[in-house]
């Protein structure tokens, strides 16, 4: 039974946001309590990460504006040497654990988004490429994903972490460091993204508007970008929303391994991995901020990504 | 418009056939992955969809294929437009060779002259796409207006054709009934000024009612545009409605072809008489009809000889044997044993 | 007149959505005598498929009955707990799907969902339902029977398959069998098959059928009686043969002129302008007035009942000569 709109009548067509806000999945979103607070902790995350430089009271990198005796003050209180209150505590350097944990986000979030849209355009072009053109490529596609995924990410990660390493100069591997783990963690994920899309392209290629736009004589690649790339792109978002807790908590595993970002240019990982050293000689805030805001940001995008994943299930509805 | 002005019409149109198919054959390998075929000892296994086809339409004539699954009637009209390559045989359309790789920029011209309109309503137009730039595609493929207001325009005149509203261009297809998306097909078919349509089903999925709509509308394009029509389907009173001629084919291969009133009031293939036997009696004139035993044949393992010899009443030792060939037989040709040996 | 089989009294089907709630199935009314095949036809969104399963208890939540009452042999079937409905479906009422290919559990042989049934609703042991599967496989014409029971579904052809579901259906010996377009993914030559067999069947197990189609050529085939339904009423209930050949309704009417013949002369078909209303926007008054062409004011303000029309009865105000005398 469907439920479908009205036929081809004298009604206006909508603009795309009062279509998006009516539809099916935006009444999803405005009655799921859940779905609203995830994104709205996300998007302040994400604004509180980018003009991070506004809204603390120092930038902790730069180690002209760190003063060593405030180092190690409890959160709440003013600091030994400079008189500053620090909110969330000062680490063994004098660093502000808030503007470090704003910065360290930043990082964190930079390098999961690229890494996310690595993988995404790796998968889904080879996914489509898979599903529509088929036979050998298909094959050598698919057992080539089969492969990969039966490694854990993290070691793929270390592994492509490792080769680079050899092939980089020892002189470049710190500035090189962010586009290394953008790789790195790209490459360990993107053959879900090709799995997904190849299916559904399997799925759409067999339609007739497929075969309607063939008749017309479209070659293969106009066919397969213009016409089933819109129709298996929907998938590719909720995949895409829950790798980036994912990928931020690779990141954060790599960072935390040491084989990540360097504490000159710490991410979360880095800034957990310096802050256990403390954890038991009593100055707990070095570790659990930080810690705290790897959880949040983690479980935000991913209840956002579940929500999205049930709202687009239509057989759910 | 009776069926006797329609085949006036036919007499007078251009001499020389419209579309050609010379003995058209299309076997797909249906064998399992080389690596579990391997395994199991199994051999290849090829599915022949169709056999040695022939048949010549003229032009602005509607050709009907008729068949029930397995028939291969869809398989014919994919290798007719171009979507699936021959494994043997041709289609000439205006003698000009679908298949030939020497006449590459004459066969891209041809492209543009043939169009298909396709059975599923739901499936055959992009459900991302606007309407307006769904039906505007072939214009701008083949490159005939590319000037936005130009297009606009000719998508405007299409729509009001298929009497639907110009409007409705900016739509989704999912706001539409499988009705009026037959027409939107209909529309972005006839947008490239095609002389030669392929019908694959059009009605199959629609309503009874809004089948009406859609093939009255068909037959008034075709007047008004001149349109060639090959027309599949496996409803024999749709088909009676709309075709000046029609092949009935069984298991890949044409049984019978035969003007449309000589197919309904003189059938003469076991195979036809029993497809017209088959079809439900609504003028209730309570005919007695025993219905023919059986199903079609799995069509991996055919039947020996003559592929209809299991089910046929009339079957002899020369039907297990030897394929028959359509030979002539009246205004018809039909291929079957019995008929030649005149023993029906 | 004996006390019918099956008795349907003002039966509502209510799916409520954000967009409000939608009567898909409003005020139907009909009855089915012991033995007798009722046709229920009308195009997609009639609402037959939903009445079907309605009856049986099998209507897919958020969908529910909203009103009226079902009655099997004078006892109403409609509001018993599902434990209950679970033991009338297939032991009293036997259900056959469109698609024969999903209806059979692929896992399992056909001899093992055949004897399953069986001996969930008689208590046969082992030996004795298998006998009876047989039986019931001779009967609904599978070749080899004795061989076949052990063979699964994928094993069979499309005809093949819609008659071990028909055996399936008889299993129970039920006293109704609601199909709900039991031939529609059949070829032609297999269809005259199935419906031969329906027929058959019906006659010798004194089964009455519940037969939902929108071929209304399976329908004058196969039915004693029919109601033509659209929009979720029904517009005419009646006799098949004075339905089909001297239809009351202006829809029905429509209906038979737009059906393609193999005998009536190749003219234009007829057309109905326009199309069936969305479950959102239904006309007030008789839902089929904006495509009547015999509409007068009194059609666009008040619903009809169905009214006594020759040997039928038809919703139609064309039929009330107070009615008409105030249009």
């Amino acid at each position: 039974m469907s439920i479908a709109s009205q036929p081809g009548n004298a009604e206006a067509p909508k603009g795309l946001l009062a279509r998006a806000w009516d539809s099916d999945v935006g009444y999803s979103f405005r009655t799921s309590p859940v779905a609203i607070a995830a994104a709205v902790v996300t998007i302040v995350i994400i604004l509180a990460t980018t003009f991070a430089g506004f809204i603390t009271p120092q930038n902790p990198f730069d180690a002209a504006t760190l003063n060593l005796m405030d180092g190690f003050t409890p959160p709440g209180e003013a600091g030994a040497g400079s008189g500053m209150k620090f909110s969330l505590g000062a680490d063994s350097q004098g660093r502000d654990m808030y503007s470090a944990i704003l910065y360290g986000s930043r990082v964190s979030l930079l390098i999961g988004t690229a890494s996310v849209i690595f993988s995404l355009l790796l998968g889904v072009t080879l996914g489509l490429v898979a599903g529509y053109i088929g036979g050998q490529i298909e094959a050598l596609i698919m057992r080539i994903a089969d492969i990969q995924l039966s490694f854990p990410a993290i070691l793929v990660a270390l592994l492509v972490f490792g080769i680079a390493r050899g092939l980089i100069h020892p002189s470049l591997h710190e500035q090189m460091t962010f586009i290394v783990m953008t790789v790195a963690i790209g490459l360990s994920n993107w053959a879900q993204y090709a799995r997904t899309v190849r299916a559904s392209t399997l799925v759409e290629k067999r339609k007739e508007y497929v075969d309607a736009a063939r008749v017309i004589g479209l070659r293969a690649f106009p066919v397969m970008i213009k016409h089933v790339l819109p129709n298996v792109a929907g998938p590719v978002l909720v995949i895409a929303t829950i790798n980036l807790a994912l990928a931020v908590l690779e990141e954060a595993t790599l960072s935390f391994l040491g084989v990540g970002m360097p504490p000159t240019q710490p991410s979360l990982g880095t800034l957990i991995r310096v802050g256990q050293q403390f954890l038991f000689s009593g100055e707990w805030w070095i570790l659990l901020f930080p810690s705290a805001a790897l959880v949040i940001i983690a479980l935000s995008i991913n209840l956002f990504g579940d929500w999205l994943r049930d709202a687009l299930n239509p057989r759910l509805r | 418009m009776s069926v006797a002005i329609t085949q006036a019409r036919n007499d007078v149109a251009g001499a020389g056939a419209l579309v050609k198919a010379d003995h058209l054959t299309c076997v797909f390998d249906v064998s399992r992955p080389w690596l579990e075929r391997t395994l199991a000892g199994a051999s290849k296994q090829v599915l022949t969809a169709v056999a040695d086809l022939s048949f010549e339409i003229a032009r602005r004539e509607t050709f009907a294929l008729v068949g029930e699954s397995g028939s291969g009637k869809s398989t014919v009209a994919r290798m007719v437009v171009g979507l699936i390559e021959p494994t043997a045989g041709a289609v000439t359309i205006d003698g000009i060779s679908m298949s030939d790789p020497r006449l590459g920029a004459a066969r891209e011209k041809l492209r543009r002259r043939i169009q298909m309109i396709f059975q599923d309503p739901f499936a055959s137009l992009n459900p991302r796409w606007r309407v307006d730039r769904i039906i505007a595609e072939p214009i701008r493929a083949f490159g005939i207006a590319s000037d936005h207001a130009v297009v606009g325009a000719r998508v405007g005149d299409l729509l009001k054709l298929v009497r639907l509203d110009p409007a409705d261009g900016r739509k989704y297809p999912h706001e539409f009934s499988g009705g009026q998306r037959q027409r939107i097909a209909i529309a972005r078919a006839l947008s490239a000024d095609p002389e030669f349509i392929v019908c694959d089903e059009p009605t199959s999925a629609l309503d009874v009612s809004v089948q009406a709509q859609i093939l009255n509308l068909m037959r008034d394009l075709q007047d008004r545009l001149g349109l060639t029509y090959l027309f599949i389907s496996h409803n024999l009173a749709v088909v009676r409605h709309m075709a000046t001629r029609i092949g009935v084919m069984y298991l890949g291969r044409l049984v019978e072809v035969a003007p449309a009133r000589n197919i309904f009031d003189t059938p003469r293939h076991p195979y036809t008489r029993m497809l017209l036997d088959a079809v439900p009696d609504l003028e209730m004139a309570g005919r007695q009809r025993k219905p023919v035993d059986g199903e079609i044949p799995n069509p991996i393992a055919p039947p020996s000889g003559c592929a209809f010899h299991p089910r046929c009443p009339f079957a002899n030792e020369r039907c297990r044997s030897e394929l028959p060939q359509l030979a002539p037989s009246g205004p018809a040709a039909v291929a079957c044993h019995a008929v030649e040996e005149g023993r029906i | 007149m004996t006390e019918p089989l099956l008795s349907v009294q003002n039966l509502r089907v209510e799916f409520p959505t954000r967009r409000g709630i939608l009567t898909a199935v409003d005020d139907v009314s009909f009855d089915i005598q012991p033995g007798e095949v009722l046709g229920v036809v009308g195009e997609s969104g009639a609402g037959k498929s939903l009445t079907g399963a309605a009856i049986i208890g099998l209507l897919d939540p958020p969908g529910r009955i909203a009103g009226g009452e079902v009655r099997l042999k004078g006892e109403r079937i409609d509001n018993l707990p599902p434990d209950a409905l679970r033991r009338i479906r297939g032991r009293r009422i036997g259900m056959v799907f469109q698609d024969p290919l999903t209806s059979l559990n692929p896992l399992f042989r056909i001899g093992e969902q055949l004897i399953e049934t069986i001996q969930l609703h008689s208590g046969m042991n082992a030996a004795q339902a298998r006998d009876r599967a047989v039986s019931l496989l001779v009967d609904v014409g599978i070749p080899a029977a004795e061989r076949r029971i052990g063979a699964y579904p994928h094993q069979f052809s499309g005809g093949m398959r819609q008659r071990v579901v028909l055996a399936l259906a008889l299993a129970a010996n039920p006293e109704l069998i609601i199909a709900d377009e039991p031939t529609t993914a059949l070829d032609v030559s297999v269809q005259a098959q199935i419906i031969a067999l329906m027929k058959r069947l019906c006659r010798e197990h004194h089964v009455a059928i519940m037969l939902i189609t929108h071929d209304m050529g399976v329908i004058a085939e196969t039915a004693d009686r029919v109601a033509v339904m659209y929009a979720g009423r029904i517009a005419e209930i009646g006799p098949v043969r004075d339905v089909i050949k001297h239809a009351q309704h202006p829809y029905t009417q429509g209906l038979m002129g737009s059906i393609p013949t193999l005998t009536a002369d190749a003219e234009r078909l007829t057309q109905i302008p326009g199309s069936m209303p969305r479950l959102t926007a239904i006309p007030a008054g008789c839902a089929f007035n904006p495509r009547c062409p015999h509409v007068f004011h009194h059609c666009r303000v008040v619903r009809p009942e169905l009214l006594p029309a020759e040997r039928s009865l038809a919703a139609c105000w064309l039929h009330d000569a107070k009615a008409r005398v105030s249009a």
